[in-house]
């Protein structure tokens, strides 16, 4: 059960793992990892991470951890620095837990209870609430979906740190980044998209990794739009629907003033107005769930691989100049081992990469393909379950009111 | 209608218009209608002097806030409107199509055809069989039926450049005996509207009439017409105003007593009008806003006037609470518009993204569903916008008309008050002479005494004047709010029904869009 800053426990599982963007996470016995609860304090996030395996690494076959968010960054990065994995989409890290916005809009309130209704201030606070706990909820899929993406990989799900972060049940004493750590990183990105802009200009001989850097570069960039412009799209409809409670409000005053039937036709609308704008809201929070978390995924997704492309590019051009240096050194007849022995260093790194990458590659359009056709059929539907609902609503207040007059 | 009375020669200043009224009391007929008759010009001018003209010539419906008994929390108040100064902005990006989609284009395209389409829309004119319960009205014979549809259409810009203006088409369709043709039409221009107003007001309201109030001026939209802007908020301006004039006409032709003014028959038959010069310096403005700051020294007046009077006094607040939450209700539905603008335009936005990305995927078949799904995103733009038009043509605008209704409403309250203070003042005047004239019997003065005597009889008229005025205004009063609320309740209940069953029809085909969608999405892998 998940309490929070709001007092209210409210059940966590209903939606969580129908929130899943990537489809492709099988089901495999070995291992299985999922958030079985979250508890959300002042300024953190606790999530408890459940494990089933039956694999012999570990001391039992069901156990459970506490992590927060700043964990899962460090197992993220781990992955990253490792040069074993130099040839896989690394699964990207969730975002940070959120919550400064519904706080914000939380003080808010409470600043401005004085000059609302009593009705009003409770239905905000309502809605406030509502608003915290799909937050919640949301951060809560995808710190599992990460997890799952982990567990999924043949080669990821044996890492050490993996299994260190599932099974020891002590605080793992990953301190958040420090200033400095934060300006190297800063640096650190600097230098290779910098690099990787040199990169991306040598051209590929091989023309599957060409096509995809084509290809990912485009996709990249166009999903960075779409998501934007979706999010937009639905603060507009959230802030209609807002509008149409507010409008429920007003009528409702207007409809308790007297008894007259005008004023009864006024109730009569403002209920349904309330209604309808509930449906609304929640048009928006789906559309939200399933097309601008979905793009969201995947921005970040084709930005790892990405990423493996350039880590593939940089083997590449070490390869490519460690056969220069070593024609050189065979000319001058100087260090000619150390070069030989250094050339086929670069050379296998490269040609472990490419062999990975390739599948890494199109297991994510497989994964892709998979994701966007779940989440846009969830999407039409529920789309179609709503409107249906309110024209419902409408036909019968419609039919009501017209009889009335 | 009843004849029209001799003209009487202006009264003088300071003695009130009691001479058409006096005229009246000698016939002292019951038939509301014809209390008005014989306010012609004399009137006007007569208050004229006495209004304050030296006044800034500020038009009738300028920016200014005049209201007064507004809740302080309301930002833009007008004395008789609603609208800030963005009313123009509400459609900037909306294209010209609006115009012709809105619900009002039915009365638009065909001002000739059956009354219910540009009649049944707002007040229907056709339907004032029934007289009123019979518990408020002694007089009910002007409550006769009458057929009569008036529609305002084909706005057209005459001239160039600053002089010029829009003309609008009024067209009438009438089986009333008063009018020369059955149908016919002339062509005016706003400031004719405010002209008519004005001249209705003058003659009217200070018996207690609820006379409808004109759109506002705006010099904004009009300025931006004017230069020619060929875009959808000027057209949008003008869509807005022409719909707002064939609603104000249609509430003057609905009012019983006002279809009987000579003025309204020549602002609908006669074809060249003369030129309502300076709509501004006219006595309608002064006077109005004479009402509105004599209702501010009125509301803070706790004087009870009598035990009958409980029933003015609760009428008045709830006439004010209501204008209060109309205000707040406008005030959301306008910031739904803006809200539906916004989904509007980011809806067309993420859609040509969606287009794109799904241009640059490689799946053939998700490829396709995203193109598909760009094409819902666009549909929707499309069914927001119209949605959008339906929030503001037919609520925020229903409620900005009512919201200057009551504004009038509310004056017709003050005037009564007016006329309450009018008789108290006489009273106690008359109290004063007799007192003099107590003293002159007294020190035995007989030449003073007679003119004393004299003084108390024209004083006592005076009191029985003002005392059938303001029982004739009362009756007035009564009679116009109780018709006022009945037209109301129609009004209000039509209109939201309209507006659900727009939302309906948006929902329709909302559902329709996305089965549509469905099975490309099913489609995909």
């Amino acid at each position: 059960n998940t309490g929070n800053e709001w007092g209210t426990e409210e059940p966590l599982k209903e939606e969580v793992t129908g929130l899943a963007v990537n489809v492709d996470l099988q089901t495999d016995a070995t291992l299985q990892v999922d958030i079985s609860d979250a508890l959300s304090e002042r300024d953190k996030v606790k999530f408890t991470v459940h494990t089933k395996s039956t694999l012999p690494n570990f001391k039992q076959n069901e156990f459970s951890v506490v992590r927060q968010h700043e964990e899962f960054i460090w197992l993220h990065d781990s992955f990253v620095e490792n040069e074993e994995y130099a040839g896989y989409i690394i699964p990207p890290a969730p975002p940070r837990p959120d919550f400064d916005a519904s706080r914000e809009k939380l003080q808010k309130l409470g600043e401005g209870e004085g000059s609302m209704t009593k009705e009003e201030f409770t239905k905000m606070k309502q809605e406030l609430e509502a608003e915290y706990l799909a937050i919640f909820k949301k951060t809560v899929a995808m710190h599992e979906v990460f997890l799952c993406r982990v567990a999924a990989h043949p080669v990821l799900r044996k890492d050490m740190n993996f299994h260190v972060f599932l099974e020891y049940n002590q605080d793992l004493s990953v301190r958040g980044k420090n200033k400095r750590e934060k300006m190297e990183d800063f640096f650190k990105n600097v230098v290779k998209s910098a690099d990787g802009v040199l990169v991306a200009g040598v051209k590929d001989v091989d023309d599957f990794f060409e096509h995809e850097k084509t290809f990912l570069l485009e996709y990249h960039n166009r999903v960075k739009d779409a998501s934007s412009k979706s999010d937009r799209m639905i603060r507009s409809h959230k802030s209609a629907a807002d509008d149409i409670n507010r409008i429920a409000s007003t009528l409702y005053t207007l409809g308790t003033q007297d008894s007259t039937d005008v004023c009864k036709f006024f109730l009569k609308v403002s209920e349904l107005f309330e209604k309808t704008r509930k449906i609304e809201a929640r048009v928006a929070a789906d559309e939200d769930l399933k097309l601008a978390d979905l793009l969201k995924y995947y921005l970040r997704e084709s930005q790892a691989a990405k990423d493996l492309l350039y880590r593939r590019g940089r083997a590449l051009v070490d390869y490519e100049n460690a056969n220069k240096a070593l024609d050189k050194a065979r000319a001058k007849n100087k260090d000619v081992l150390q070069a030989e022995t250094s050339q086929q260093v670069c050379c296998q790194k490269f040609e472990k990469i490419s062999e990975s990458a390739k599948q890494e590659l199109i297991d994510f359009k497989t994964r892709r393909v998979a994701a966007f056709r779940k989440n846009l059929v969830e999407l039409a539907e529920l789309e179609l379950k709503h409107a249906k609902g309110n024209l419902q609503l409408l036909q019968s207040c419609v039919g009501v009111l017209k009889g009335d007059t | 209608m009843a004849a029209s009375s001799p003209r009487n020669p202006p009264p003088l200043p300071g003695a009130d218009n009691q001479d058409p009224l006096s005229e009246m009391a000698d016939e002292d007929s019951d038939e509301g209608e014809d209390i008005f008759v014989g306010n012609s010009n004399p009137v006007a001018e007569s208050f004229q002097t006495d209004t304050a003209n030296g006044e800034e010539p500020a038009d009738l419906f300028s920016e200014e806030e005049i209201s007064t008994t507004v809740n302080s929390s309301i930002t833009t108040t007008k004395s008789n409107g609603v609208h800030s100064d963005n009313e123009n902005d509400l459609f900037a990006e909306a294209s010209v199509e609006l115009s012709m989609e809105n619900p009002s284009t039915i009365a638009r395209e065909n001002p000739t055809t059956t009354a219910k389409t540009s009649g049944a829309e707002f007040t229907p004119s056709r339907t004032q069989t029934q007289p009123k319960s019979i518990e408020q009205l002694e007089e009910d014979k002007d409550e006769d039926s009458f057929d009569m549809d008036v529609a305002v259409t084909n706005p057209e810009k005459i001239g160039d450049g600053m002089n010029a203006y829009i003309a609008y088409k009024v067209s009438t369709r009438t089986t009333l005996p008063m009018f020369k043709n059955r149908t016919f039409s002339v062509w005016r221009r706003f400031s004719d509207f405010l002209g008519l107003y004005e001249k209705l007001s003058v003659k009217h309201s200070l018996n207690g009439c609820i006379i409808p109030p004109p759109p506002e001026k705006s010099i904004v939209g009009m300025t931006k017409v004017k230069v020619g802007k060929e875009d959808s908020s000027s057209a949008d301006f003008v869509e807005t105003r022409r719909a707002a004039l064939e609603r104000y006409l249609q509430r003057v032709v609905c009012h019983p007593s006002l279809l009987q003014d000579p003025d309204v028959r020549e602002f609908l038959e006669r074809d060249e009008l003369p030129r309502a010069v300076g709509t501004h310096t006219l006595s309608g403005a002064g006077f109005l806003k004479m009402i509105n700051r004599a209702s501010d020294a009125v509301s803070k007046m706790t004087v009870k006037i009598s035990d009958s009077d409980a029933w003015f006094d609760n009428k008045l607040q709830e006439v004010e609470s209501e204008e209060l939450q109309l205000r707040k209700l406008h005030a959301v539905v306008e910031s739904l518009v803006n809200h539906r603008k916004e989904l509007c335009g980011n809806t067309a936005v993420f859609a040509k993204s969606m287009a794109m990305l799904g241009n640059s995927e490689d799946n053939t078949a998700l490829s396709r569903a995203l193109s598909q799904l760009a094409e819902v995103e666009d549909k929707m733009e499309t069914l927001h916008q119209e949605q959008a038009a339906s929030d503001f043509f037919i609520l925020a605008e229903l409620l900005a008309d009512y919201i200057r209704l009551l504004g009038a409403v509310r004056g017709c309250f003050e005037q009564r008050m007016k006329t309450w203070q009018r008789w108290q003042e006489a009273q106690s005047t008359l109290q004063k002479k007799r007192e003099v004239e107590a003293k002159l019997l007294w020190a035995n003065k007989p030449d003073k005494l007679q003119q004393a005597k004299e003084e108390i009889t024209e004083w006592e008229g005076k009191v029985t004047q003002y005392e059938r005025d303001f029982d004739r205004i009362s009756v007035t009063v009564r009679k116009e709010f109780l018709r006022f609320e009945k037209e109301k309740s129609k009004d209000f209940k039509s209109q939201i029904v309209k507006y659900l069953e727009s939302l309906l029809q948006s929902q329709q085909r909302l559902v329709k869009f996305w089965e549509a969608f469905l099975p490309e999405a099913k489609a995909i892998g």
